[in-house]
């Protein structure tokens, strides 16, 4: 494939492995805030090319395992009411609300359909006038401009009978939520390369010096992976906070103003749950009030449903990087991609669910160990 | 309600451009359905006698200690014709597959239809049509069938069913020889290609190059990696689920490791592209027309020289080996070097947010 192939040369890899194990002198723990780098770090094996040294902590960055219990629940109540299609991205079928999940029901004879795109779901609109169309629009800021311009298209079209059950978040106030967190280890950030394409890198450098932490905007292939750990081992070493760019061919100061324009006409700030972490102050999107009409929540009245946590549950520890997927008793036991009891084992992005894919059973580099004894690791 | 079960006309076929409920029931409608679409389609002399059944002597072939492999499948893809095939030739690949697996030269097809009221019968004649041509080309007859009409809303256009029988050749034993460390695992080509060829129509993808699927008959290919290695250990055709799927399953079975090498997996670059653009993962998606072959290390060679000799083989390339350690694990060594667990694909490949 012409423009990734170029991206995950072993040559090159190696390289950059190499010169992260020249310049490491001490521990360090970075975070990778997006769940695509956590999939592309364990698909392809990029941590087990690290010097012990660096540690690699999976952030909070899957927007499926951290979207709350009640939104799945709110989710599921309305996908249940007579006459409603219910649309969302297939990730979100099998998170596990209280009882059940889409896919039990869908089953049990709801309609539910998996999209790419919310403009899919407003498609759905115009062509079952008699139905109720709601698309479940979550995501960070790299989803939110597809969604914003699918409540503007649906508004201009004075569709009535389209609604978005809306639970954005924001990487931004996360960051700021994990440097203040108690017990607190991550010395530095990469950031998401995809949510910055869209947000540019200008929301960073307050962060960065205001908690004296780097914070280097990475990619998804394994070579930018590679870079923006390297980037950022040189800066922890250096006793440098700076923001860099290491995905610049992709990422640019200011970002897509054309979208940020469009949400920032849909959305509006708003105080946001995040599953396992807890509330972060203004640390997601709602529907603004001119597009109220939109908003399923009001439209079905579901802001009451409430819910609780799984009490075995410790994904919150996961996501603010204080204990890894196979530290956690219930993991590969009461807690599996069959059963799973917290949103981080579901998604395919979350860390609980790559630890187990991937073969993580017994520390973080349990799986490297393992297959290595006559395959010298390079 | 008039009861369309018990209505008989004489008018000709021609004058139903849709299945009625009274193709399904047994009368002269019915007759007219076998008459015009499926004998002109499939017509043998076994088949054109139309008994209850029929009756197969197989004496020739099973002399010598010969055996009778059997098998059945269901197909209800949809949609029901897509770049490269359609599902009336995978009704009769996956069938004939299945037998191959098992080293069986297929002899004998049957073929159940269940059709939803209302479909087309000119669609449903083409399918037939593109059915008995790939049953043709695979030298198998369609020996006997079945048709059922099911109320609209209660079927997605056309389920076909197919079962088969082969003929295992004297003295073959695939599968009862242990699989054992340094054993290779070969694919027969390119892999993902029926999956993406299926999803890229239903998601409306386009690429510079279309994917096609690549149903195929393997038995031919298989005789001839046969004949050149009786060794073979183990055959599979990476269907539903992949070779994710397979590898897992085959071991499991053999309570042996496998470890196969990311950069020797051969996939079409649009496969892989497509894979990219909808987050799935070309080692779970689905072939028809691909093996997977566990055979002794030292006669890799000789297998893929022979396979690469026949159309179906073309590609065919190494692309791991068994080993002792970790048992019931495949594990991939990553292009740059690092390794990853294949895990059993869950169920459904669910696309990835983003």
């Amino acid at each position: 494939m012409k423009h990734l192939a170029e991206y995950r040369d072993a040559d090159t890899a190696h390289r950059l492995a190499a010169e992260i194990r020249r310049v490491t002198t001490r521990p360090w723990a970075i975070m990778e805030v997006c769940g695509g780098q956590t999939h592309s770090i364990i698909r392809n094996g990029v941590d087990q090319l690290l010097p012990p040294e660096v540690e690699l902590i999976h952030g909070p960055g899957c927007p499926v395992c951290v979207t709350p219990l009640e939104t799945i629940d709110r989710a599921l109540a309305i996908a249940a009411r007579p006459g409603v299609i219910f649309c969302s991205f297939g990730d979100m079928l099998r998170v596990p609300g209280s009882r059940n999940n889409l896919f039990a029901v869908k089953a049990a004879g709801a309609d539910v359909r998996v999209v790419y795109s919310p403009l899919d779901a407003v498609k759905l609109a115009h062509a079952h006038p008699d139905r109720e169309v709601v698309f479940l629009a979550i995501g960070f800021e790299t989803t939110a401009p597809a969604n914003a311009l699918a409540v503007k298209l649906a508004k201009q079209q004075g569709l009535r009978n389209f609604s978005m059950l809306v639970s954005h978040v924001l990487v931004p106030p996360a960051i700021e939520a994990i440097m203040r967190s108690p017990g607190n280890r991550v010395n530095a950030f990469l950031a998401a390369g995809h949510v910055c394409s869209v947000m540019g890198t200008w929301q960073y450098p307050p962060l960065a010096e205001r908690f004296r932490v780097p914070i280097v905007v990475t990619g998804f292939e394994p070579l930018d992976l590679l870079e923006g750990i390297r980037r950022t081992v040189v800066q922890l070493e250096r006793g440098r906070h700076e923001v860099e760019n290491a995905y610049a061919r992709v990422v640019t100061q200011r970002g897509n103003e054309a979208a940020q324009a469009v949400f920032g006409e849909v959305f509006a700030p708003v105080d946001r749950a995040w599953r396992g972490i807890g509330v972060i102050p203004a640390s997601g999107w709602r529907l603004a009030n001119a597009y109220r009409d939109f908003d399923a929540e009001i439209r079905f009245d579901v802001g009451g449903v409430t819910a609780a946590e799984s009490s075995l549950c410790r994904s919150g520890e996961v996501l603010r990087g204080t204990l890894k997927p196979n530290q956690c008793p219930a993991f590969g036991k009461e807690c599996t991609p069959r059963t799973p009891l917290g949103a981080t084992m579901v998604s395919s992005e979350g860390a609980c669910a790559a630890y187990y894919h991937f073969g993580r059973f017994s520390g973080p580099t349990a799986g490297a160990a393992a297959f290595s004894q006559d395959s010298p690791r390079p | 309600m008039i009861d369309v079960t018990g209505f008989s006309c004489p008018a000709p076929l021609r004058d139903y451009p849709h299945v009625v409920m009274g193709h399904g029931g047994g009368g002269a409608l019915s007759r007219d359905l076998i008459e015009h679409v499926f004998l002109p389609a499939f017509s043998n002399p076994l088949l054109d006698r139309l008994g209850d059944s029929t009756v197969l002597d197989l004496a020739a072939d099973l002399a010598g200690g010969g055996r009778l492999a059997i098998s059945t499948d269901s197909y209800v893809v949809r949609p029901l014709f897509f770049p490269g095939g359609s599902i009336g030739d995978l009704a009769v690949h996956g069938t004939v597959n299945d037998l191959a697996m098992s080293g069986a030269r297929p002899a004998a097809l049957t073929a159940g239809f269940i059709i939803e009221e209302g479909f087309s019968l000119g669609t449903l004649a083409e399918i037939a049509r593109l059915m008995g041509r790939a049953a043709a080309a695979a030298g198998v007859r369609i020996v006997t069938g079945d048709t059922k009409v099911v109320e609209r809303g209660h079927g997605d256009g056309v389920y076909i069913n197919t079962a088969g029988i082969g003929i295992v050749p004297p003295g073959l034993g695939l599968g009862i020889e242990p699989i054992r460390g340094g054993d290779a695992v070969i694919a027969s080509g390119t892999l993902g290609d029926h999956g993406m060829a299926i999803m890229s129509v239903r998601e409306g993808l386009e690429f510079e190059a279309e994917i096609a699927s690549d149903t195929a008959p393997l038995h031919g290919l298989v005789a001839e990696m046969l004949a050149a290695c009786p060794a073979i250990r183990l055959l599979r055709d990476p269907t539903r689920g992949g070779v994710a799927t397979s590898l897992n399953e085959i071991a499991a079975l053999g309570g042996v490791g496998i470890e196969i090498d990311e950069r020797a997996i051969p996939v079409r670059p649009a496969v892989a592209a497509a894979c990219e653009i909808l987050g799935l993962d070309s080692l779970q998606v689905a072939n028809e027309g691909k093996l997977l072959a566990i055979v002794p290390g030292d006669t890799a060679a000789a297998v893929l020289a022979a396979m690469r000799a026949h159309p179906h083989g073309r590609d065919a390339v190494a692309i791991g080996r068994v080993v002792e350690r970790h048992p019931r694990m495949v594990v991939m060594r990553t292009a740059i070097g690092g390794t990853r667990v294949i895990p059993m694909p869950l169920g459904e490949q669910l696309p990835r947010i983003c």
